[in-house]
């Protein structure tokens, strides 16, 4: 099980959090993996300062992800963990 | 920093140089033997300020010392007299002032209904005998001069469910347990401040100290009527001096109102008629003075308690530090099934103030931060009347609104939900959603508001309209609800 933690705090929430946790929702839906990733809320990771979104995929803090790079962003950082 | 700071009164000011000297102690490692050192600090002397002498000023800061640091953990009242410091005001009562012309109607003594107003010979004036006098006030309604008044000790006068009176035996404040709502009501209205909430700064200081050293997390919930405070600074600046305290993330309380209204939306549909569950001393007068009205209360957590769970399941380890204007709080975080386990303290404006300045902090020179999480309808809560509109609003968009009549009422005061409670119970309440907020005004009138102005409500409205979210639902989406409400 892949944790995938996106940052819903004020910061983030003004960069749009929610469209990208819909997007991932997406993904995970298009990919079959709603068994293999675990989508979850995070206050603040404290990475404020960056542009776009901050996500955490299992401990591994992940900054500037937006709509556009969200399908990139998948494929780099969760599927390589899928089958470990 | 001392010139930019304001309070209402005096008192407040007292309280928070005292809660600033302990926390200052604290967080040098030194509190243990400061303790005896603080009450000189506050009342260096030679000459007095506050009492007839410095003796006295320091006895009654170390009383408020140990409130500072919690106060008497036997007493189960958040609220504590501090036997010294209160005035003993005399209880006046109905009395005639120099105002009275001796005139020929008598109107006053006619109006008596205890026939207690006499005329001596040889003075034309009214006098009133005492030990018969029960202070109906006719007298007073019926003086074409407006010459009678009716004197009540302060406390007295704030406390609109009469839990609070003077001891037989030295007139010194008496609350009565039982009834109290720890609303704080009395606790604002005393010129002397001999009635004092306790504090838990010091828990919250704890915990950020683990936090320091790599424990727990440590969140702040902020109530919307930060809104109506800090006007020395911006909101960001204060969202950025609370970081600097050392908490990991500042979460608006009104995101857990924006849950509350939600699920109290879909409560009210199917019950029919509901109390509101928002205010503790508003349940808590339910509780204990309509205990027939018991099962209308709602069921639904408090706002702060909603956000508290929310952040538990997100973080189970972190700790959740409330911080809003009011005494009732600190009741309501160890009631079990209200609140326990989720909120882990909670803490006053006035107690912020003193610990950002404790830490040396200035707001005015921060860097604004974001403090965005709830919708409009979430943040109006602090004022009374937002619940109100956040559950119709809560009803349309679940499109409950159709098959159910909402017929709100908002009362605010503990005098206003007493008159709807008792309607209620009589079955002649004009509707089927009390709203009862027991400070006037609503939380934006709480005890420990550093100030009460005019503005607040406006306040408040306008913070509301600043929110990213218009509605209900999307904020409560923003944070993936986990949990059907």
């Amino acid at each position: 099980m892949v944790s995938v933690a996106i940052c819903v705090g004020s910061s983030c929430h003004l960069k749009d959090s929610y469209d990208v946790i819909s997007g991932f929702q997406r993904e995970i839906e298009k990919r079959n993996l709603a068994d293999s990733v675990k989508l979850q809320a995070a206050f603040c990771l404290g990475k404020c300062g960056f542009a776009g979104v901050s996500i955490k995929v299992d401990d591994k803090i992940i900054t500037g992800v937006t709509t556009s790079n969200l399908t990139e962003v998948f494929d780099r950082e969760v599927v390589p963990l899928l089958n470990k | 920093m001392a010139g930019i700071l304001k309070f209402d009164t005096k008192v407040q000011e007292l309280k928070y140089k005292v809660l600033k000297e302990v926390a200052k102690s604290y967080m040098a490692g030194t509190l243990e033997q400061d303790i005896p050192d603080i009450p000189k600090r506050i009342a260096p002397g030679p000459k007095p300020t506050m009492r007839c002498c410095v003796y006295k000023e320091r006895a009654i800061a170390g009383e408020r010392v140990k409130l500072a640091m919690g106060g008497d953990p036997n007493n189960p009242n958040m609220l504590e007299i501090i036997d010294a410091a209160c005035d003993q005001c005399p209880i006046g009562g109905m009395e005639v002032t120099d105002a009275c012309r001796g005139c020929l109607a008598h109107r006053c003594a006619q109006a008596c209904p205890k026939k207690c107003i006499s005329f001596k010979d040889g003075d034309l004036h009214a006098h009133i005998d005492k030990s018969a006098c029960i202070q109906c006030g006719m007298c007073s309604r019926a003086c074409p001069y407006g010459a009678i008044i009716k004197r009540v000790r302060p406390c007295e006068a704030s406390c609109k469910i009469k839990a609070i009176h003077a001891r037989k035996e030295d007139n010194i404040a008496e609350i009565d347990e039982e009834k109290c709502t720890r609303c704080g009501a009395c606790s604002y209205a005393c010129p002397f401040g001999a009635i004092v909430d306790k504090s838990y700064i010091l828990k919250a200081l704890e915990f950020l100290k683990e936090a320091e050293k790599g424990g727990p997390k440590v969140y702040m919930i902020i109530a919307p009527s930060i809104s109506s405070q800090f006007h020395y600074a911006r909101l960001g600046q204060v969202v950025t001096g609370i970081k600097e305290l050392g908490f990991h993330e500042v979460v608006e309380a009104a995101l857990g109102a924006d849950m509350t209204a939600y699920s109290e939306a879909k409560e009210l549909s199917e019950k029919g008629v509901l109390t509101s569950s928002c205010c503790p001393a508003f349940v808590r007068y339910i509780e204990t003075s309509f205990p027939e009205l018991k099962d209308k209360i709602s069921h639904n957590l408090s706002p702060m308690a909603r956000i508290a769970q929310y952040l538990k399941s997100i973080d189970p380890e972190g700790k959740t530090v409330f911080c809003g204007p009011c005494i009732a709080k600190k009741m309501e975080q160890f009631e079990p099934n209200k609140n326990a386990p989720y909120v882990d303290c909670v803490i006053t404006f006035e107690e912020l103030q003193a610990l950002i300045d404790a830490k040396g902090i200035d707001l005015t020179t921060l860097e604004d931060k974001p403090l965005d999480n709830a919708s409009y309808f979430g943040r109006i809560f602090a004022r009374s009347g937002g619940l109100r509109d956040a559950v119709a609003e809560a009803l349309k968009e679940r499109g409950l609104d159709k098959d159910f009549d909402y017929k709100p009422i908002s009362v605010s005061g503990l005098d206003g939900c007493r008159t709807a409670l008792n309607q209620l119970k009589a079955g002649t309440l004009p509707g089927n959603f009390i709203e009862g907020m027991a400070c006037t005004g609503g939380c934006i009138g709480g005890p420990c508001c550093l100030t009460h102005e005019v503005r607040d409500a406006a306040s408040v409205d306008k913070y509301g309209h600043e929110s990213k979210e218009t509605t209900i639902e999307g904020a409560i989406r923003s944070v993936m609800m986990p949990e059907k409400l």
